[in-house]
């Protein structure tokens, strides 16, 4: 009978892994139609393509060799289709009914690997509208193969930072990857974007900030849900167990303070947006939302919700300041990843020690820098070689005509007359 | 005949078409279009930075006409698509030189 109720947590763990994965999976779509919404027409078909591709790329690579470098494990996930049910109910045993989760390896991978689609996703967002389509997908071949992975493996993965520190040892913790997903996401797409240089015409000779709108808000507003919604399998799935009262209590608090985050980050965004700007920016809006998402990714079981909505709220303010603040340094990012993913997932996880005892601020600080100087560095070299052997910007003509064109030889808007 | 160009407000376009209906003009095309005349353009921010709104949406009508409707014509547009505020529009009157219907090959007003 013991056995039974093993086995029936077994499968519930597993299946809750699967429809939290798939939940993630859907946040490419969120991306996607939020990035196609904030591009100009002209290049939309080529963000579109970037975002199928890097999703299609990041699970290629995570299979092949980046789930071996953060976890263990045979590369091509070598041994993966092994069910041992004998393994399974001893260690089920071992750990006890409310012990730690015991679920099929192929679940494990299956919700990791979304995980690293969206941290490649945050990059595609900041090099919008200029970066070449093939320079993008090569990096993302690094990114999600082996820059991702590895940071992984000292943060989730547990292992020892180049055999000097290890993270959890000193306090470190990041629930569902505030820092491990978003900020590493945002150091990728900030190197890149530094190479990369400033849309033409965004920035005048005087510091004047010019409008690029994006050429469609319904599809920036529904992938900006898509993405809410997505995101409850995010930091749900994170709890990591389903198939006790405790760990289902822990789901639903996650749910919860998931979805009151977003809350207070969209609604401070607005309230921000009015008083600087005097009218409601939509753009604002949806940057506040996803603000609110990411600063309680790293801690969303501990606070109450409450604390959650204000934490939410201080991502939403935060982001939009930040925001202004990347175009007066004329770092150009049509989407705001940068500050959405980056600076609010700093946020998210300087607020983890908050709530929780058991993590140290210096902890936090020490795995936040480790994670973003790899990252960003890493990217950086990557980027710099790509820059050198085929060039990472399109050509000025290029640009102008559209990337559509240039990239991709289609519109997305073919029936609309250009105005 | 004439060829008759109104530029006026979108949201008039069906007052005007009404307007036209009732005094018997039978076809009308219509053009979106962008504008400005002494309607001074306006800053807006997007995401805090400031673009200038120059051109309006604005409505283009051609209606080719008879000379001999030509004020009824007019006046039925000018009072249709008024509303006493600036950017109510213009309408600019340009002569006809030939209409060909292209189904029935008939010329000149029994084209129109």
């Amino acid at each position: 009978m013991e056995n039974q109720i093993f086995e029936l947590q077994y499968a519930m763990d597993t299946f809750y892994f699967l429809v939290c994965g798939a939940l993630v999976m859907w946040m490419a779509a969120g991306f996607a139609m939020l990035e196609a919404g904030l591009v100009r027409a002209k290049n939309t078909t080529e963000i579109l393509t970037k975002n199928v591709a890097l999703f299609a790329i990041s699970c290629i690579m995570y299979l092949v060799c980046g789930y071996a470098i953060m976890y263990g494990g045979g590369i091509f996930l070598d041994g993966i289709e092994a069910f041992d049910l004998a393994g399974v109910l001893s260690a089920s045993t071992e750990n006890g009914f409310d012990g730690d989760s015991v679920y099929s390896g192929a679940s494990d991978f299956f919700f990791q690997v979304v995980f690293v689609a969206t941290a490649m996703s945050i990059v595609s967002g900041a090099v919008a509208e200029r970066m070449k389509l093939w320079a993008f997908l090569v990096f993302a071949v690094f990114m999600t193969g082996v820059i991702y992975p590895l940071e992984g493996s000292w943060t989730w993965g547990g292992a020892d930072v180049f055999g000097m520190y290890n993270l959890g040892d000193l306090g470190f913790s990041d629930f569902a990857g505030s820092g491990i997903v978003h900020m590493a996401g945002a150091a990728a797409a900030l190197a890149g974007v530094l190479l990369l240089g400033a849309r033409k015409g965004k920035y005048g000779p005087n510091g004047e900030v010019h409008a690029i709108p994006g050429a469609n808000l319904p599809l920036a507003t529904l992938g900006t849900f898509i993405l809410w919604m997505g995101w409850f399998g995010f930091n749900g799935g994170s709890v990591l167990k389903l198939g006790d009262a405790a760990s289902a209590h822990s789901v639903a608090m996650v749910f919860l303070n998931t979805n009151a985050a977003a809350a207070g980050g969209a609604v401070a965004a607005l309230i921000v947006g009015r008083i600087l700007f005097g009218k409601a920016d939509l753009t604002m809006l949806l940057n506040g939302a996803l603000a609110g998402l990411v600063a309680i990714t790293a801690e969303p079981s501990t606070p109450t919700p409450l604390l959650a909505t204000l934490f939410g709220a201080a991502g939403g303010v935060l982001v939009v300041f930040s925001i202004l603040t990347l175009d007066k340094l004329k770092i150009d990012d049509p989407v705001g990843a940068i500050s959405v993913h980056g600076v609010v997932g700093l946020l998210g996880l300087l607020l983890v020690p908050v709530t929780n005892a058991d993590v140290s601020f210096s902890g936090q600080i020490i795995g936040a820098a480790t994670i973003f100087i790899w990252v960003f560095v890493a990217s950086l070299i990557v980027w710099g070689i790509l820059k050198a052997v085929m060039g990472i910007r399109v050509a000025e003509e290029d640009e102008y005509e559209g990337m559509d064109m240039a990239d991709c030889g289609m519109e997305a808007y073919p029936e609309f007359v250009k105005g | 005949m004439k060829l008759v160009t109104a530029v006026i407000k979108p949201f008039k376009l069906d007052d005007v078409r009404e307007a036209l209906s009732e005094i018997g003009v039978q076809g009308i095309t219509v053009t979106e279009v962008k504008g400005f005349g002494r309607q001074k353009g306006h800053t807006e921010l997007y995401r805090g930075a400031e673009y200038v709104v120059d051109f309006l949406p604005k409505v283009k009508i051609e209606v080719a006409i008879a000379e001999s409707s030509l004020d009824q014509v007019i006046e039925a547009i000018a009072k249709a698509a008024n509303t006493g505020k600036i950017g109510d529009g213009k309408i600019f009157v340009t002569s006809l030189e030939q209409a060909i219907r292209i189904r029935t090959g008939e010329t000149g007003e029994d084209a129109i």
